[in-house]
């Protein structure tokens, strides 16, 4: 091989394309593989890796090459290269391979995109309504599939092998509506709505998380989203149609399911407040703010968060949404709680 | 002190008039109308900011001469008294002479450059751990935000420009630019947008906190800070606007006898690409930020859907250019490459021709892909398939480019010397930033890692390791020239190292985390991805002291560095011709070329040759014999 350095150089540059696909394929990158969607992308993710990894590799190999084996030697302080301008053939390969190599990926990736976007029979899909505010999402699923009314919650629950369509609308600012385990997303624009569907082929709880920078909570701006069997999200849906504390439960019983209702609206993302246990900064510390309020005044800062602002901080910032998706009874369990808590 | 001779005082004086005419207009106009209260802080702040630089351009002198001319009186006829730069202090006054404007605006620059570094290390201080530490959200939004406007707007667009300033008229062989006096307002619109958008931390509310890309409608929310965004972009681009018709016509109309265009340099080629880009792309994003504007100040609700306004509209004007804008940030930097890789391979840059057109290539086509940046954006579907293939197609030209610097390398002679090192670093960290970069074209993988941090880690791959080591390999290979001193060999090899490490341990793992699922731009994050922000915050720091060696050995060497030779590099091209620094006016007499650029190899081989005067600056292989063709 000494004898011919640059076969030398063509076998380290094909072992080192061959370690580095080994590699690419080896690293864990997606996260759980939880919709058929991530598997059609992940899958094209391995195929851009393979094509992708050579490219570098080939490069690195010249690169280190070229430095080893033509380095200025000592005494070669006042010499120059051979004279060679250029190689019609060499270039018109160098342009023409790439092209074809690109343009094979974007065809691949048209295939995947309209496989990953193919909408099922109509009667088949789950439309589930998705609304994004400064800095909440809220779900909505119609009457067709509670039976009942329409049902408004801040919790996702999908069935499983069962393909969803969201409708994502937003009440003020772009967000963005991504479940990074489904491998999808789009922008929630005002004025219009969006769409993607997926369908989730996996049981599991998995975060929902705003992606596009929405404001001072964008980062808290985030949900959970179950994937369940069928037969578990029929029983959801009829218990969210039952009232979360009964009428007549004892104070202590409303501020219990109150501090659960706290947990599960997300409200510590934002708020400090010591028995929750909350530590966020976005809107006031409800340890000082609500101190001596008295619960016709907490209630109104919850349905109505733009009616009274806590110094410093301005309006627009609270979702105004929590009187809709939140029951009378759950209202009641809620304030009741955050009285008890501040006091 | 005098306040009636162009200068620092009446520059004061004028942003004082400025803040004073603000406050008249808005006041006179709000009382015309009956609107309560007449005098308003934000309104009277808006007016302010863009009456108050005009005061300080005209206080400072930029424009005494054409106001002169406009009203009739004499003018005070070019004694070239400002030319050349015999104090520090000259570098603080409008001063017309290329060389001077080109460090002005390099050292301005770099100053931006330490700052927008600065937030970049309080960022990563902040995502070192999950939670909040160091600042609040909102802040920590300002940071990012402030961080990407001044790196594009005040570090990279404008660099390029002052090295170009600096090089390229020596390059083409003239005594300055087409227009001297455009060239030095250009220069001072930089320091005012730079100031207005630091200022903006200063604001109530806090500075403008809505990202670089200031989408809609979070910006026509936002507290009154993100004017100081939307104010500053326009001075920035007007100064980028007006240098670029510079180039071009210094370009087109100034090279000297015998330099066609296929024997101009490639940085020359580069930078008259890049202008075209600029040109005809930048008005663009200065419409975007007038709308914003508009809609903030006068209700023209452009952006309020709920009154016919459309969001998406924004997104199409601002990419309209941002897109280009990412050329503007890199073709300079291939025309740095091409000189480097040539005369420290000492061999002529392969496919020169080839070279040249997919310049021109990836300017046409740079037009044809913005909306790749909205494929998540719920735009017309339609539109993504198309705007795959141009945006992957464009990666064709970028090709031919590292193909051909990988052949000049070939058989070449390698002196691996600092500005080479960089040049090489470049090489392959830009190749990886742009094979990402084919990657997010692929609509399906782009849908999923839109907004997070494998976009970060790409951008970094192409502005980072790509433009900014493009930047520094120019600024140690032309320290010589602009400064007439040596660099320390030394220290510029530690700094590449210890820069091109960190780079990678910084960049390479938000490739991974972006992908698992975090999004960008986010203050707190999960718990899951706490193990490598803490690792990337660290490396972070690491690339933010590697830089000190670079200020130290700049600073050192340009105070008490080795005498540099007229031409230390041996190579072909006209700046290396005349002595280091260049006499004021360039040349003392004008050169002829009689050949390509990079001749390296050619027995005997010029570029220029200097009619009358014996040439006697030239140091180039094989004598000087006016010999090639």
């Amino acid at each position: 091989m000494r004898r011919h350095p640059t076969a030398l150089m063509i076998a380290a540059g094909v072992l080192a394309a061959a370690i580095g696909i080994v590699l690419a394929l080896l690293i864990d990158w997606f996260p759980t593989v939880a919709a058929t969607q991530t598997e059609r992308v992940s899958t094209l993710y391995d195929v851009l890796m393979i094509a992708s990894v050579p490219i570098f590799v080939l490069v690195m190999t010249v690169v280190i090459t070229a430095v080893i084996r033509f380095r200025m030697r000592p005494g070669q302080e006042n010499e120059d290269g051979p004279p060679i301008h250029g190689n019609t053939r060499l270039e018109v390969v160098w342009t023409v391979l790439p092209a074809l190599l690109i343009l094979g990926l974007c065809v691949y990736s048209y295939i995947v995109l309209e496989d990953i976007e193919k909408a099922p029979a109509a009667s088949q899909e789950l439309h589930v309504g998705v609304h994004g505010e400064q800095f909440a999402w809220t779900f909505t699923y119609p009457e067709e599939i509670t039976g009942g009314k329409e049902l408004t919650t801040t919790e996702l629950v999908l069935p499983v092998d069962r393909s969803v369509r969201f409708n994502i609308r937003t009440a003020d600012v772009i967000h963005d509506f991504w479940v990074p385990d489904f491998a999808m997303k789009i922008d929630a624009v005002p004025g219009i709505t969006t769409h993607y569907r997926v369908t989730p082929n996996r049981l599991g709880t998995y975060p929902v998380v705003c992606a596009e920078l929405c404001g001072l909570g964008h980062s808290v701006m985030r949900s959970r989203v179950r994937v369940v069997e069928q037969a578990e999200f029929e029983r959801w849906l009829q218990e969210q149609s039952q009232p979360a504390v009964e009428e007549d439960a004892g104070p202590a019983e409303q501020a219990a399911a109150g501090k659960e209702i706290f947990a599960s609206q997300g409200c510590g993302g934002c708020h400090t407040l010591a028995d929750a246990g909350s530590g966020g900064q976005i809107g006031p510390n409800l340890d000082e703010v609500l101190k001596g309020v008295d619960e016709a005044e907490i209630r109104e800062d919850i349905v109505d968060p733009d009616a009274q602002i806590a110094a410093g901080y301005g309006p627009g910032i609270m979702p105004s949404t929590y009187g809709q998706t939140l029951s009378d009874s759950e209202l009641n369990a809620l304030v009741a709680y955050l009285k008890e808590a501040t006091q | 002190m005098s306040f009636r001779a162009p200068g620092f005082p009446r520059a004061g004086l004028g942003i004082l008039v400025g803040i004073g005419l603000a406050y008249g207009i808005v006041s006179a106009v709000r009382a015309l109308y009956g609107w309560d209260p007449v005098v308003d802080g934000d309104a009277v702040l808006q007016v302010a900011l863009i009456a108050a630089p005009f005061g300080f351009l005209i206080g400072l002198g930029a424009f005494d001469y054409w106001f002169r001319w406009a009203s009739g009186a004499p003018t005070v006829p070019e004694d070239h008294s400002g030319h050349g730069a015999k104090s520090w202090k000259d570098y603080f006054r409008v001063n017309t002479d290329h060389k001077v404007i080109g460090i002005q605006y390099t050292v301005t620059s770099f100053f931006f450059l330490a700052v927008g570094g600065m937030f970049a290390m309080l960022v990563r201080a902040e995502l070192a751990q999950p939670g909040m530490q160091f600042v609040d959200p909102n802040t920590f939004n300002g940071l990012f935000s402030v961080h990407a406007s001044v790196l594009i707007f005040l570090f990279i667009i404008p660099v390029f420009a002052g090295l170009a300033n600096y090089v390229l008229p020596l390059m083409i062989g003239a005594p300055d630019m087409a227009f001297p006096r455009l060239n030095a307002l250009s220069f001072w619109l930089l320091p005012v947008a730079g100031v207005m958008m630091l200022a903006s931390f200063l604001a109530p509310g806090g500075s403008f906190a809505t990202g670089w890309t200031a989408y809609a409608p979070l910006s026509t929310e936002a507290p009154i800070g993100q004017v100081f965004f939307t104010i500053g972009v326009q001075f920035a681009g007007a100064s980028s606007i007006a240098t670029a018709l510079n180039f071009l016509v210094t370009i087109i109309t100034m090279r000297a006898p015998g330099m066609s265009f296929f024997r101009m340099p490639l940085l020359v080629w580069a930078n008259f690409s890049t202008s075209l880009l600029v040109v005809i792309a930048t008005p663009f994003i200065a419409a975007s930020q007038f709308f914003v504007l508009l809609d903030r100040a006068l209700g023209f609700n452009f952006f309020d859907a709920a009154k016919g306004g459309d969001v998406l509209m924004y997104q199409h004007v601002f990419w309209f250019y941002s897109h280009p804008a990412v050329y503007i940030m890199m073709l300079p930097g291939f025309g740095i490459i091409s000189e480097i890789i040539a005369v420290k391979a000492r061999k002529p840059i392969f496919g020169y021709r080839m070279m040249a057109f997919s310049l021109l290539a990836i300017v046409v086509l740079g037009f044809t892909v913005w909306a790749h940046h909205m494929f998540v954006s719920g735009m017309q579907e339609w539109i993504r398939v198309p705007m795959m293939i141009t945006t992957a197609v464009i990666a064709v030209p970028t090709g031919i480019k590292i193909f051909s610097w990988l052949a000049t390398l070939w058989r070449g002679v390698l002196h691996l010397d600092t500005p080479m090192l960089f040049a090489l670093g470049f090489l392959t960290m830009f190749t990886l930033g742009g094979i990402s970069g084919v990657m997010l074209a692929m609509i399906p993988f782009d849908i999923h890692v839109s907004d997070t941090y494998f976009i970060v880690a790409h951008i970094h791959y192409v502005l980072f390791g790509g433009s900014l080591f493009t930047i520094f390999a120019g600024v140690y290979y032309w320290f010589p020239k602009m400064t007439g001193r040596m660099y320390d060999e030394r220290l510029g090899k530690v700094h590449f190292w210890t820069t091109f490490i960190a780079f990678n341990c910084t960049f390479a793992p938000m490739h991974l985390i972006g992908i698992e699922g975090m999004p960008r731009r986010v203050a707190d994050y999960a718990e899951q991805f706490a193990g490598w922000n803490l690792f990337i915050s660290i490396a972070s720091f690491v690339v933010g002291l590697s830089t000190l060696i670079f200020v130290y050995n700049i600073v050192t060497s340009w105070r008490a560095g080795v005498r540099a030779p007229a031409n230390p590099w041996r190579a072909l091209t006209l700046e290396w011709q005349v002595s280091s620094p260049p006499p004021i006016f360039n040349f003392d007499t004008i050169p002829t070329v009689v050949g390509g650029p990079y001749e390296y190899g050619v027995p005997g081989a010029v570029h220029g040759v200097f009619k009358g005067a014996e040439v006697k600056t030239t140091a180039t292989p094989a004598g000087a014999a006016p010999a090639g063709d």
